[in-house]
Parts: C-alpha cells; sequence; structure tokens
C-alpha cells in the first residue's frame, strides 16, 4: 500500500534526505520519498502491517528533525 | 514569515542587543565570559538542545552539532566575541535561508495549483457546492464566470470563453458552445454554463496532472542524487580533516594548540552541505514549475536533465510538424470549372469516412452524410469509389484506380495524395490534398538549430510528399514510408548515431512505443489523452510544436543554474577551507562565506522558475 502524507515545518533539505534513508530502511517499508519542495512524504509499505510502520517512521522522522509534524 | 520564524527573529534580535552591551560592559575574566554565555543562550539555545538531542538519538554531523562544537571551541579558546558572533551569524543565515526557501516553494507551488476547490452541481433543480470528488459522471453542473472547471464535461448551455492559460500555457481564451468539451483545471471566463460530467474527478485531466507533477520530483536527476550522495561523504570528511588540523600540527611541529583548535573550528563551521542540498533540488523544481507555466509537464527531474543533452529532436510528422487534419490545396481540371470537379468528386466521396473523402466533401462545402442506403456508390478497396451521379458514372480515386481503368494519369512531385477524377471513362482532373503544416513548425526547426539540435522528421508518407514538407520547414533528416513498427527501428538507429540523447515528439496516436524507446519521449496536444500521458516522459498540453524548443531551452538554462550553484557552493567552501588552514579566514568570515552562499544559491536557483524570455 502505497500512503501519501503532508509535512508541516520540514525546514531543511538535509533533514528531509535523512528521513528519507532511516525510513527506507526500516523493516516492511518497501520505498519512501520525503518530498522538501512540495512538503510531502510517500510511505509504500507492507498492508498489514502499514499503520505500525507509521508509527516507526513518525518515531524516526522526530528523531531526525523533531519540528517537522506528520499529518496523518 | 512563520509563527517560528518571528519567535527566531525577536531572539536574535535580543540576543543581538545583550551581546553589544556584553561587549560594551567593562568586565574581566569569568564576569566577562558569564556575560557573554547570556547572548549565547539566548540566540543559541536551541541549537545546542537540538544537538544534545540528536547526539542520544545518534545523529552526528548534524548541523547543530557542528555549530554548537565550533562555538563552543571558540569559548573554550577565549574568544567570546567571536563565539557569541558566530551563533548570532549563523541563526540571521539560517532564518533568511528558511524564509528565502518557503517562499520560493510557495511560490513555485502556486504556478501548479490548478486544483478546482469545489464544485457546483445541480441536483433535484437546486445548485450544490460539493467536492468535485464527490460528483458523479453524467450529473450537471453550473460554472460560474471566473470559477474553475472542477470535472471534464461537455456544455449543454451557454456560449462563452475560456482560459486555458494554466493547462496549455496558451494566453488566448478558447471559445465554447453547447456540445464542446470543457477541460478541467480551465477558468470560465465571463458567462454561466452548464455542462454535463464526462469523467469521474481521479479520471478527469486536472487530477491526472497533478497525480503527475507531484510525483514528479520522485524521479530525480542524476546530479539531485549525486549531491545527495555527496552531503553524506562531504560533511564526515570535513569534521575529520578539522579534527586532524587541529591535533596533528601541534603534536608533530610542536605548535601551539591554540591556534591550530581555532583553525579547525573555521573548518566545523563550512562543513555543512546546505547550500548544494537546498539548491539543486529547488532549481529542477523551479524548472518543471517554469515548465509547466508553458503548458510542458514533467515527469521528473532526470527527464530535464536527459532533455538538455538532447542533440537529435526527432518528429512523427503528422500531428506535431503538421496538423493531422486535410484539406484541399490544389485542384487541376481538365475541360471543366474546379468547382465543378469539386462537386462531382464531392457526391461521390459523401458516404466515405476516409479523412481525405472528408476534406473533398469539406471544401466542395456539401453536408456530411452518413447513411449512404440507396445511393449508387460502390467503394473500389485500396483504390477509391465508383459512383452514378445524374446518370454519369464517376470514378475517383488514386493513379491505380485509373490505370485499371487504362486512363493515363500523373501523381506529380507535389506534397499530399492526388484524388484522380474521371467522368464515363474519360479523364477529368486530380484534386490534391495535404496534410497542414502548423503555423510554427518552420520556427521551430530554426530555433532548435540554434539550440545546436537536429531535427528529425518520421512519416508514412510517400516519399515525394515527405521530402516536400520537409523542404518547406528545414527539417535536418526525413525517413518516409515507414510502417508503424519500422519507427522504432528508425529510432533506435538514431539513439545509435546519436552523441546526446534523443527527444521523440509524437501526439500519442499509435506511437506510444517509439515514445518510451526514445531518451526523452514528448507527447504533444495532450488535453484528454490517456494513452499519452502514461507513456511519454514530458507532456506538452497544447499543439504547438514551439513548446519543444522551448522545453529544451528550459531544460539547458536549468542545467546551467545547476551548475553555477553547485561550482559556486563548491569553491566558495573550498577557498574558506584553504584560507582557513593557513590562518587567513576566521570563523566570521567563514560562516558569513557558508550561509551566504545558500542564500545566494537559492536566489540563482529561483532563477530557472522564470520562463518569460524562454
Amino acid at each position: 500500500m502505497k500512503k501519501i502524507y503532508k509535512l508541516r515545518d520540514l525546514d531543511c533539505a538535509n533533514c528531509a534526505a535523512k528521513m528519507e534513508r532511516h525510513i527506507k530502511k526500516l523493516e516492511g517499508v518497501n520505498d519512501a520519498s520525503v518530498n522538501f519542495l512540495t512538503q510531502k512524504m510517500t510511505v509504500d509499505a507492507e498492508d498489514s502491517r502499514f499503520e505500525e510502520i507509521m508509527d516507526e517512521v513518525v518515531r524516526v522522522c522526530r528523531r531526525v528533525e523533531p519540528d517537522c509534524v506528520i499529518c496523518r | 514569515m512563520t509563527r517560528r520564524h518571528k519567535l527566531t527573529l525577536a531572539r536574535i534580535i535580543a540576543g543581538f542587543a545583550i551581546f553589544i552591551a556584553a561587549e560594551l560592559a567593562p568586565l574581566e575574566g569569568y564576569w566577562k565570559l558569564l556575560a557573554f554565555l547570556v547572548p549565547y543562550f539566548t540566540v543559541g539555545g536551541d541549537v545546542l538542545w537540538r544537538s544534545v538531542e540528536n547526539i542520544c538519538h545518534g545523529e552526528v554531523f548534524d548541523e547543530n552539532f557542528l555549530m554548537s562544537v565550533a562555538t563552543i571551541g571558540a569559548m573554550c579558546t577565549g574568544e567570546y566575541a567571536e563565539g557569541v558572533a558566530v551563533m548570532l551569524f549563523y541563526q540571521v543565515g539560517e532564518l533568511f535561508q528558511s524564509v528565502a526557501v518557503g517562499k520560493s516553494r510557495r511560490s513555485i507551488a502556486a504556478l501548479m495549483d490548478i486544483r478546482p476547490e469545489f464544485a457546483n452541481v445541480l441536483r433535484g433543480g437546486e445548485t450544490v457546492q460539493t467536492d468535485p470528488e464527490d460528483v458523479a459522471v453524467g450529473e450537471t453542473i453550473v460554472i460560474r464566470p471566473g470559477e474553475r472547471v472542477p470535472l471534464d464535461a461537455t456544455v449543454l448551455e451557454g456560449t462563452g470563453s475560456v482560459n486555458t492559460a494554466a493547462m496549455t500555457g496558451e494566453s488566448v481564451p478558447r471559445d465554447v458552445c453547447p456540445g464542446d468539451a470543457l477541460v478541467s483545471g480551465t477558468i470560465n471566463l465571463n458567462s454561466v454554463l452548464t455542462a454535463r460530467v464526462d469523467s469521474v474527478y481521479s479520471q478527469s485531466t486536472v487530477a491526472r496532472i497533478l497525480d503527475m507533477v507531484e510525483n514528479s520530483s520522485e524521479r530525480k536527476a542524476r546530479t539531485e542524487n549525486f549531491i545527495t550522495r555527496f552531503a553524506r561523504y562531504y560533511t564526515p570528511a570535513v569534521v575529520f580533516a578539522a579534527l586532524a588540523l587541529g591535533v596533528l600540527p601541534p603534536l608533530i611541529a610542536h605548535e601551539p594548540f591554540m591556534k591550530w583548535i581555532h583553525r579547525a573550528l573555521v573548518f566545523l563551521v563550512v562543513s555543512c552541505p546546505c547550500a548544494l542540498v537546498i539548491s539543486v533540488p529547488l532549481s529542477f523544481f523551479g524548472g518543471i514549475g517554469g515548465a509547466s507555466k508553458k503548458g510542458i509537464l514533467v515527469k521528473g527531474s532526470n527527464y530535464l536533465e536527459a532533455l538538455s543533452k538532447a542533440d537529435t529532436a526527432v518528429f512523427d510528422k503528422t500531428g506535431t510538424l503538421t496538423r493531422g487534419t486535410f484539406s484541399v490545396t490544389k485542384v487541376a481540371p481538365v475541360k471543366m470549372g474546379d468547382r465543378e470537379l469539386l462537386t462531382l468528386a464531392a457526391k461521390a466521396e459523401r458516404f466515405s469516412t476516409h479523412p481525405i473523402a472528408r476534406a473533398i466533401v469539406e471544401a466542395a462545402g456539401l453536408p456530411a452524410e452518413r447513411d449512404g442506403d440507396g445511393a449508387d456508390v460502390e467503394e473500389l478497396a485500396g483504390m477509391g469509389v465508383r459512383a452514378k451521379i445524374d446518370g454519369h458514372t464517376v470514378l475517383a480515386g488514386n493513379r491505380r484506380l485509373m490505370a485499371a481503368l487504362g486512363i493515363a494519369a500523373e501523381d506529380g512531385d507535389g506534397a499530399g495524395t492526388v484524388v484522380h477524377v474521371a467522368v464515363d471513362g474519360e479523364y477529368a482532373g486530380a484534386i490534391s490534398i495535404a496534410d497542414q503544416v502548423k503555423e510554427d513548425a518552420k520556427d521551430t526547426v530554426e530555433r532548435l538549430r540554434a539550440l545546436g539540435v537536429r531535427s528529425v522528421m518520421l512519416t508514412g508518407d510517400r516519399k515525394a510528399s515527405a521530402e516536400a514538407v520537409a523542404n518547406e520547414l528545414g527539417v535536418d533528416e526525413v525517413l518516409s514510408e515507414l510502417m508503424p513498427g519500422d519507427k522504432v527501428a528508425a529510432m533506435e538507429r538514431l539513439l545509435e548515431s546519436s552523441g546526446g540523447t534523443v527527444a521523440f515528439v509524437g501526439d500519442g496516436i499509435n506511437d506510444a512505443p517509439v515514445l518510451t524507446r526514445a531518451d526523452v519521449g514528448l507527447a504533444m496536444g495532450a488535453l484528454g489523452s490517456d494513452a499519452a500521458i502514461e507513456a511519454a516522459d514530458m507532456v506538452l498540453m497544447d499543439d504547438r510544436p514551439i513548446r519543444v524548443a522551448e522545453a529544451i531551452a528550459i531544460s539547458k538554462r536549468t542545467m546551467a543554474i545547476v551548475r553555477q550553484n553547485i561550482a559556486f557552493a563548491l569553491a566558495v567552501k573550498l577557498l574558506i577551507l584553504i584560507l582557513g588552514a593557513f590562518g587567513y579566514a576566521g570563523m566570521w568570515l567563514a560562516v558569513f562565506a557558508d550561509v551566504g552562499v545558500a542564500v545566494l544559491a537559492i536566489l540563482n536557483a529561483l532563477r530557472c522558475m522564470d520562463v518569460s524570455k524562454i
């Protein structure tokens, strides 16, 4: 399943790249991209555990850029 | 400016005031340090906190950490004022950068803002305002002047004009009347239109285009990926260089520690790759945004990069360089008037659906008739028609038809197709029909040549007529008499012989295989054509070939700006590193160079967006 999320207060392009790298490494995530310019995040992950994986994604993002909020 | 920006600004101003006070106050020793720590924490508290947080999370080498180490280092070496000032500078730069990026991001996003907000649906005799997504096919919508057409629809009532600029880049409004198709995303200008919905929102033109543009940043250009990878190694490399610079000279050459640590701190300040990491994607984004203002939709920055290297543009003749609609260009009768011959041929051809027959019927001004029952007309496959008109036997068709009847006829060497007419076994004349060349086709070829791009024309037409068109337009190479399958093979050969990349321009009708095979496939006149949008890498919303030249010009300029930004940022950083290592550049200069370069690069990237001179 592929879902697109809006991001709020994603201020730094380098952080976006870091977030993307970390999310891609998560288990169950097939593909992910964090778009600094459109302030959007696309996550493609396993259907059955999607919400679980998203919790993990949120945690990873908070670690890289604490100010950035993922609108779920 | 957002609330957060204002908060940061307030902190910077307060910190600056205290900093000046601390600088002027006659304090010594620990009191002086204490006096400087107040503005230091006021300005850089969040940076320090963030770096502590990130270290706990295992995120070293981020810019907060580097700035913290650099400024704390300055404090430790007794340069209190410098430590505070560097932090202050850094924060001002970050603020400026963040505001600039936010602004440009929004202005580029505004270029692509074609999403309709609502639809007025007629339900039970009343107009209801709803989300376009909730409207079903077949419902009736009302579009008032100034409103955006929410869904693809057909006009039922009302005549007026719509502005298609957001979709096609074409500034001349398009007139619509009942029966005409309305494309979603266009703006109704001057009258109330009632229309029947033809497709649900997710299948409408506007939704498909938005989808394409929003996903465009997923296909990243090689340069963009290179910068991301570069940033990953650049920062750690500079940090280790700083470590070596701070430790090795004092250990090996017995130099004073303080001096070299101070120089090493300069390294830490310039180790952030921000100028590159922000400006390169922003340039591509700006280029894609600017292109969309011209009605050129780009599916990814990789295609923009590929197109900038194009040395050959291949056109599928029909529908790109020519209109794809046939019209009578020449009437050459024998023993009768032009009008008479045309009418005769039209009467014979009036039941045929062949585009050539339609062109003759149209030129004669006869109404199109669909039902041929009862009329004495016989279609001769691959040759033409035989019809009984007013007691005469009229034959209209190609040279083979005439030959079969033993009548001598010549096709001549002009462009297009020739229809010969014979009445009662006697030759009556010929009518030439040709596809019309688009007005700006010749300009396009010239413009491409100026950009260093060779133009090649592919066509299934016979050699003589293909070459006539080619000469008129001045294209560099013609490949004629190609079957649809030959076009892919021709493309393969062109790809092999090209030193750069090859772009293919087609109208999306039965050329999808070639579109996919080319380095960059451009589909033309794609308003409403699913297959073309799917197969192409770039979509030209209107059907003017000049857009191809414009797309190449935009891609070349975008790449030039990207290269400028990379070269500029790297050169300045390298210069500061060298000067810093020899003690000529202090931390002030370093932080100024770092954030200054980032801001300049962002402003430069914004130029990509401006397509007014393309």
